[in-house]
């Protein structure tokens, strides 16, 4: 009677933890295809031209840097923009509402933000942006990449400075400091690894983001690094591209596919790498 | 216990006392933590608070330097003074709480260098040439006993310190900026024996220059270093006097029955 119901136990538990092991097996092994297909085909495309030259004419050489150059504007304008905005509303809810009614609403939005889908935001911004002012521009990109990012770093703000102890904040105030004082110079420190991870989470996500860019910085198929004006990037070419039937366009936007790719996992590491740093001091 | 020659602790002395409360209620929200404490704390003594959990020992800790008040729904009535200043009434609470360091039951290091965590308070007071503040914060380490221990290792982290070093540099970082009151809640109760020990000598130590009011849930620390102990239940203070008074001879059957092990 014991015996078989420990065997049954077992056999459950075999079930379990095989189960448990071929959904991480289908995971991990959809995830190698989708790597393994951009390495093989984006590998061949990569070179310096990439990073020197222009999008080429049909049927012609050429590279991605004024895509490149595009992207690294637009990104890292939209990044400043969401950082600077999303920490400080991030630490508004965390420090400053907890239980209050504004909080829940705003805490409310800004899920719904999280979860829009990035097109409505290319939208809005159409509407905000380009239609008044006669244009399509890379201030316009910017502005719908840190629609974008935004949500994300006000969330994992919030998140890790609710981590925070409150022993830490009383600590600070029992010196005699105010409550702006300990949330800069402690609270923010406390929490820089978490605060950063957010930065890399929401950078991640707008480098590969197109539809919020499609109406809003449109794309440019030459070298311009005037945000006032159309501008090209990344996601946008490689959309382009790889819909297009030349096999000089497919095989660029595979590269930009893996530049990308190459690119958020080279942040990523940059990031732990520091945060490690940071926390030794 | 310390080398130094019995000395017969009494009543707190009207004259000595440079903190007391007055009839304190204490509230959070409609939940009344504290009725009518009275406390007299005697001047370069260690007041030890003692009591079952929840009986509000912390609470009248954190009601003495107004940290409370960080969170709205928690007030408290009567009075508290300090130097003969009505606590409840000032305003000017960054500078109150200059005037009362307090260590937490956990190491609240922050997140910087040994050397910047000591002179935080002192940097929030006004801004003091090198030279000075090097002074300040080698006389805080010292007489939290963590000098030997870190002098070399100054720009370096707080948080690679052992549980007990990060409490001494706690005890560092509140007497940096000269407080006349050390208040500590549990202070070794997330320590090992040795540290605790090392701290509570530490403690022995520093009332020389500075009147330590001490939450402890270990009855033995309290009878070894306090001078005076109150007894804490439910809310009320049950019990105040000299420490071996307190405990050789209480005069209330809740403190005998707590300190013999009873309840609590």
């Amino acid at each position: 009677m014991t015996g078989s119901r420990a065997m049954r136990r077992r056999l459950a538990n075999w079930l379990f933890v095989g189960l448990c092991g071929l959904a991480t097996a289908i995971a991990l092994g959809l995830l190698v295809a989708i790597l393994w297909t951009l390495v093989s085909r984006g590998i061949s495309g990569l070179g310096l031209v990439l990073f020197t030259l222009d999008q080429p004419a049909p049927g012609s050489h050429g590279g991605l840097r004024n895509a490149i150059v595009g992207s690294l504007i637009m990104c890292g304008m939209g990044m400043a923009a969401a950082l600077v905005i999303g920490i400080l509303a991030g630490t508004w809810l965390a420090e400053y509402a907890p239980g209050t009614r504004a909080a829940t609403v705003v805490r409310f939005l800004n899920d719904v933000l999280l979860s829009a889908p990035s097109i409505l935001i290319g939208l809005f911004v159409y509407e905000l942006l380009v239609a008044p002012f006669g244009g399509f521009s890379g201030y316009a990109g910017a502005v719908a990449l840190a629609f974008v990012a935004t949500p994300i770093v006000v969330r994992t703000t919030e998140d890790i400075l609710l981590l925070q102890p409150a022993a830490l904040r009383e600590a600070g105030m029992a010196l005699g400091a105010g409550r702006a004082l300990v949330i800069r110079r402690i609270v923010w420190r406390a929490a820089r690894t978490g605060l950063l991870t957010g930065g890399l989470l929401g950078f991640a996500r707008i480098s590969g983001e197109t539809a919020p860019l499609l109406f809003t910085s449109l794309g440019n198929q030459f070298f311009n690094a005037d945000p006032s004006q159309p501008m090209a990037s990344l996601p946008t070419t490689i959309f382009q591209f790889a819909l297009s039937a030349y096999d000089e366009w497919q095989s660029l936007a595979w590269a930009g596919a893996l530049l990308i790719a190459a690119a958020v996992l080279v942040v990523n590491i940059v990031g732990r790498i520091l945060a490690r740093e940071s926390h030794s001091l | 216990m310390p080398m130094t020659a019995p000395e017969l602790i009494t009543e707190p002395d009207p004259a000595k006392v440079v903190l007391e409360t007055r009839g304190l209620d204490f509230f959070y929200g409609e939940t009344q933590a504290l009725f009518g404490v009275d406390l007299a704390v005697e001047r370069n003594r260690i007041t030890a608070l003692i009591g079952p959990s929840g009986c509000g020992k912390s609470t009248l800790l954190r009601a003495i330097n107004r940290i409370y008040a960080l969170y709205p729904g928690q007030r408290a009535e009567g009075t508290i003074r300090l130097d003969g200043e009505d606590i409840l009434a000032t305003t000017h609470l960054s500078a109150l709480r200059a005037r009362i360091g307090m260590v937490f039951q956990k190491p609240t290091p922050f997140p910087m260098s040994i050397y910047d965590n000591v002179a935080f308070g002192v940097r929030l007071a006004d801004k003091k040439p090198k030279a000075e503040m090097d002074g300040i914060v080698e006389h805080a380490l010292r007489r939290a006993a963590l000098w030997d221990e870190v002098k070399d290792q100054l720009a370096k982290s707080g948080l690679g310190l052992s549980g007990g070093q990060q409490q001494r540099l706690c005890v560092a970082r509140g007497l940096a900026v000269s407080p006349q009151v050390l208040l500590l809640d549990e202070p070794a109760s997330a320590l090992d024996p040795i540290s605790t020990a090392k701290l509570e000598q530490t403690l022995f130590e520093l009332k020389r220059d500075v009147t330590i009011v001490m939450v402890t849930h270990n009855l033995q620390q309290a009878s070894r270093i306090s001078d005076h102990t109150g007894f804490l239940y439910l809310g009320r203070m049950v019990e105040f006097g000299p420490t071996d008074a307190l405990f050789s001879k209480p005069r209330s059957t809740q403190t005998r029955d707590y300190l013999t092990g009873r309840f609590g």
